[in-house]
């Protein structure tokens, strides 16, 4: 077959008996997958709500050392990164190159801004000794008090740290999105790959939604 | 007929190592799960076999009591982790899912494969761990003492575990979307073979409970690796959050060993009574009751953990209801058999001794679920005993009667009759004898763990050993004999046992491609005549 701008005709795998079969499995597997990555989340949202309801004043006190000018902005590119995540599903519905490309690299930009503020509250934490461990100081309070409040930070890192590994590994599929992109493979009849990392990109997302506020934003009201 | 030798099938198809290894059949995936876990069980019952060793006498005087500890722990990991777990659905499971539903492959055969690869190196690590000193924590890595203060390869166990996780998680996956997605045309739900509901609702369990025991193994790793407190009591942490999320996969977990083996029972019953399964419906449904209820008990392994006790009497209730669909299952069984025409082969051996084994192991679970006997049978022999009569009698044996009953359908051969009632049966008595006398030992208080007892309890450990080495030469027999017949077994032929489902419809071996053309199915599974088929 001529090698032309236009892209290849698309065969289902052979396990299927035809592109929609193979279609509604590709969603139903991720569906699944992120039911599994509920669960995963789950466990630590689990393990911090009964930490929170053991040590609530600490936890507020703790809460209030994470800026909230900055969680909010990460907030708002996230959404953003979500935006245009679901415009680069759109554009490979319509086979459009250009735009899946376009798209996809402006979704990895936002969450490469996430990443980068995040990484900047981290150094910060490092600087004021509020990373978990044995250099762990909170100023103002001593004790049991004082070993009760990371376990605040503990969670902290740990969840906003597992969302960033979510977010890494979003981005390498996204690169992956760009290479078969490149290589002609998505047209009007054959998108599943790219709609298939929305709905992941849209999940990591939506955890970091729930994470906002329960850490950012405990006890901020009035 | 078909003649299997003139004809390409899964095995012959390609013999190089390359094929192998990058297989995407999941016939082939299953055979290398068999030979995977085949290796594991080798190395879990070695383990046995020492602390077994230890315990014919009262003192502790083969092992230190660290050593004992590593011997114990290594032997649930992998018996639990790298055996049971995966067992019936990584071989069996991966070989005839697609088949039974007249599908060429599962829904994702990559991923199949990824699943077997993410297996072998999870247990890789495992061993890496015995290698490097062992781990003595026990299965259960209740901190804080594996999160703080036991020294030893507590961080490589626990990576193994976590690492083998996505491999059940991958597999859950993909059967359920193969379920779904992929049944040949006529294939309704309520015609599917109960082997494959079974598989689907273990496979609800491996997906909805394992990424939570995945996460909070991760906790433990990373409390040791970072020193950070997360269920450090000296930083306020609690203990008892981590028994919370562990048992709450861990328990689902004994669900997922139980209920494929449950469905290999409904396939050889039938066969071997040449009658229709009774109460379809209520097994299909009675598998979805386990998997569901089996998410709302997990408490019952904390009844003197000091929860409280208001929680105790919740998890108690529950614990008993959750036997119920499992007691469906046993008198639909036997109903089964009530007026068929049973013949004792060796697959029916292993699934009449399942009723039995399974039943007693079920009612002393009753036992354990009541408040007031667990005070005194918690952490004794009697628990061990319990879920080993589940675990082995129960999940094991039905594993060992399903590859009877469909090892010609995967090998093309049959093996020796006269050696499979052999090992059959020492099986079953090997296994009562190692295991009974530990009801009573647990009864009368020998607490579990430990590598040295009263003196009055030496006569009951010593017929437990007595029993485990004629288990363990009855578990040695089938690899010779299976082994053997590779080579110099009867051809088997399509369908040896005059058996219904689709797989019988196939060639033994298989073609690659499973079904020449892809089935249409017109009436529901078991469709045995009642009186004796020709």
């Amino acid at each position: 077959m001529a090698r032309t701008s236009k892209p290849a005709s698309f065969e289902h795998a052979h396990q299927f008996e035809t592109a929609d079969q193979q279609y509604r499995a590709a969603s139903m597997g991720m569906w699944v997958f992120l039911v599994t990555e509920i669960m995963f989340f789950g466990g630590l949202f689990t393990g911090f709500a009964v930490y929170n309801s053991l040590y609530g004043d600490l936890f507020r006190q703790a809460s209030h050392t994470l800026s909230i000018v900055l969680g909010s902005i990460n907030t708002a590119v996230l959404i953003g990164s979500s935006l245009t995540m679901a415009l680069a599903v759109r554009a490979g519905k319509m086979g459009k190159r250009g735009q899946i490309f376009a798209t996809l690299i402006a979704t990895m930009i936002l969450g490469t801004v996430f990443l980068g503020i995040k990484a900047y509250e981290y150094h910060h934490k490092w600087v004021d000794h509020l990373i978990p461990g044995t250099s762990f100081a909170f100023e103002g309070l001593e004790g049991m008090a004082e070993k009760n409040i990371q376990l605040f930070f503990s969670f902290y890192f740990v969840m906003t740290g597992f969302h960033a590994l979510h977010m890494v590994i979003g981005m390498g599929l996204m690169i992956w999105l760009l290479v078969k992109n490149a290589r002609h493979q998505f047209s009007t009849e054959y998108s599943t790959p790219i709609e298939m990392v929305g709905l992941y990109w849209h999940f990591v997302d939506l955890v970091w939604i729930y994470l906002f506020p329960i850490l950012y934003l405990i006890g901020r009201h009035g | 007929m078909y003649d299997s030798k003139a004809e390409k099938d899964y095995l012959n198809a390609d013999y190089s190592i390359r094929s192998w290894l990058l297989t995407k059949d999941h016939k082939r995936i299953g055979i290398l799960y068999l030979l995977g876990m085949t290796f594991f069980f080798l190395i879990g019952g070695m383990a046995a076999v020492a602390f077994r060793l230890e315990l014919l006498t009262p003192q502790g005087d083969l092992f230190l009591s660290e050593t004992y500890n590593k011997l114990f722990t290594i032997h649930g990991i992998v018996m639990i982790f790298f055996f049971l777990i995966p067992s019936i659905p990584a071989s069996l499971g991966n070989f005839l899912l697609p088949i039974m539903i007249g599908a060429r492959d599962l829904a994702f055969p990559k991923l199949n494969l990824a699943s077997w690869y993410i297996y072998m190196i999870g247990g890789l690590f495992t061993l890496a761990a015995v290698v490097f000193g062992g781990v003595d924590t026990g299965w259960t890595f209740y901190t804080p003492y594996s999160s703080t203060y036991s020294n030893s390869s507590v961080m490589l166990a626990a990576l193994g575990a976590f690492i083998s996780g996505f491999s059940s998680i991958l597999t859950g996956l993909n059967f359920i979307v193969t379920v779904h997605k992929m049944r040949a045309p006529g294939l309704t739900w309520f015609r599917l073979p109960l082997f494959v509901w079974a598989h689907y609702a273990a496979s609800l369990i491996m997906v909805l409970g394992t990424p939570v025991v995945a996460v909070t193994i991760l906790l433990v790793g990373i409390e040791r690796m970072f020193k950070i407190g997360i269920f450090d009591p000296a930083i306020g942490g609690d203990p008892l959050l981590f028994q919370h999320l562990f048992w709450f996969y861990s328990h689902p977990a004994v669900y997922i060993m139980i209920l494929p083996s449950m469905g290999v029972m409904s396939e050889i019953i039938p066969c071997f009574s040449r009658k229709r399964i009774f109460g379809y419906k209520f097994i299909a449904f009675s598998s979805l009751a386990i998997a569901g209820l089996g998410f709302l008990v997990w408490g019952h392994h904390m009844f003197t953990s000091s929860q409280s006790p208001y929680a105790g009497f919740v998890f108690s209730f529950l614990s008993f209801l959750v036997a119920v669909p499992s007691a469906v299952k046993v008198f639909n069984w036997t109903a089964t058999l009530f007026r068929g025409s049973v013949s004792l082969r060796a697959p029916m051996i292993y699934a009449v001794g399942f009723l039995g084994l399974f039943t007693i192991g079920g009612l002393t679970g009753l036992f354990l679920a009541t408040l007031g006997t667990d005070v005194h049978l918690h952490d004794t022999y009697f628990v061990v005993a319990h879920f080993h009569y589940i675990m082995v009698g129960g999940a094991i044996m039905g594993y060992l009667g399903g590859l009877h009953f469909w090892w010609p359908k995967m090998t093309g051969r049959m093996y020796s009759e006269k050696y499979a009632t052999l090992a059959a049966v020492m099986i079953f008595i090997g296994f009562n004898l190692t295991f009974m006398p530990q009801f009573i030992l647990g009864y009368l208080g020998m607490p579990r763990r430990y590598h040295f007892y009263p003196a009055e309890f030496q006569v009951l450990n010593v017929l437990s050993t007595a029993g485990a080495s004629v288990l363990g030469l009855g578990y040695l027999l089938p690899i010779i004999y299976f082994i053997w017949s590779l080579f110099y077994g009867k051809k088997a032929g399509n369908n040896p046992w005059q058996a219904t489902g689709l797989e019988w419809t196939t060639a033994s071996p298989p073609p690659t491609e499973n079904f020449h053309t892809t089935p249409i199915v017109k009436e529901g599974a078991y469709a045995y005549a009642e009186k004796e088929y020709t």
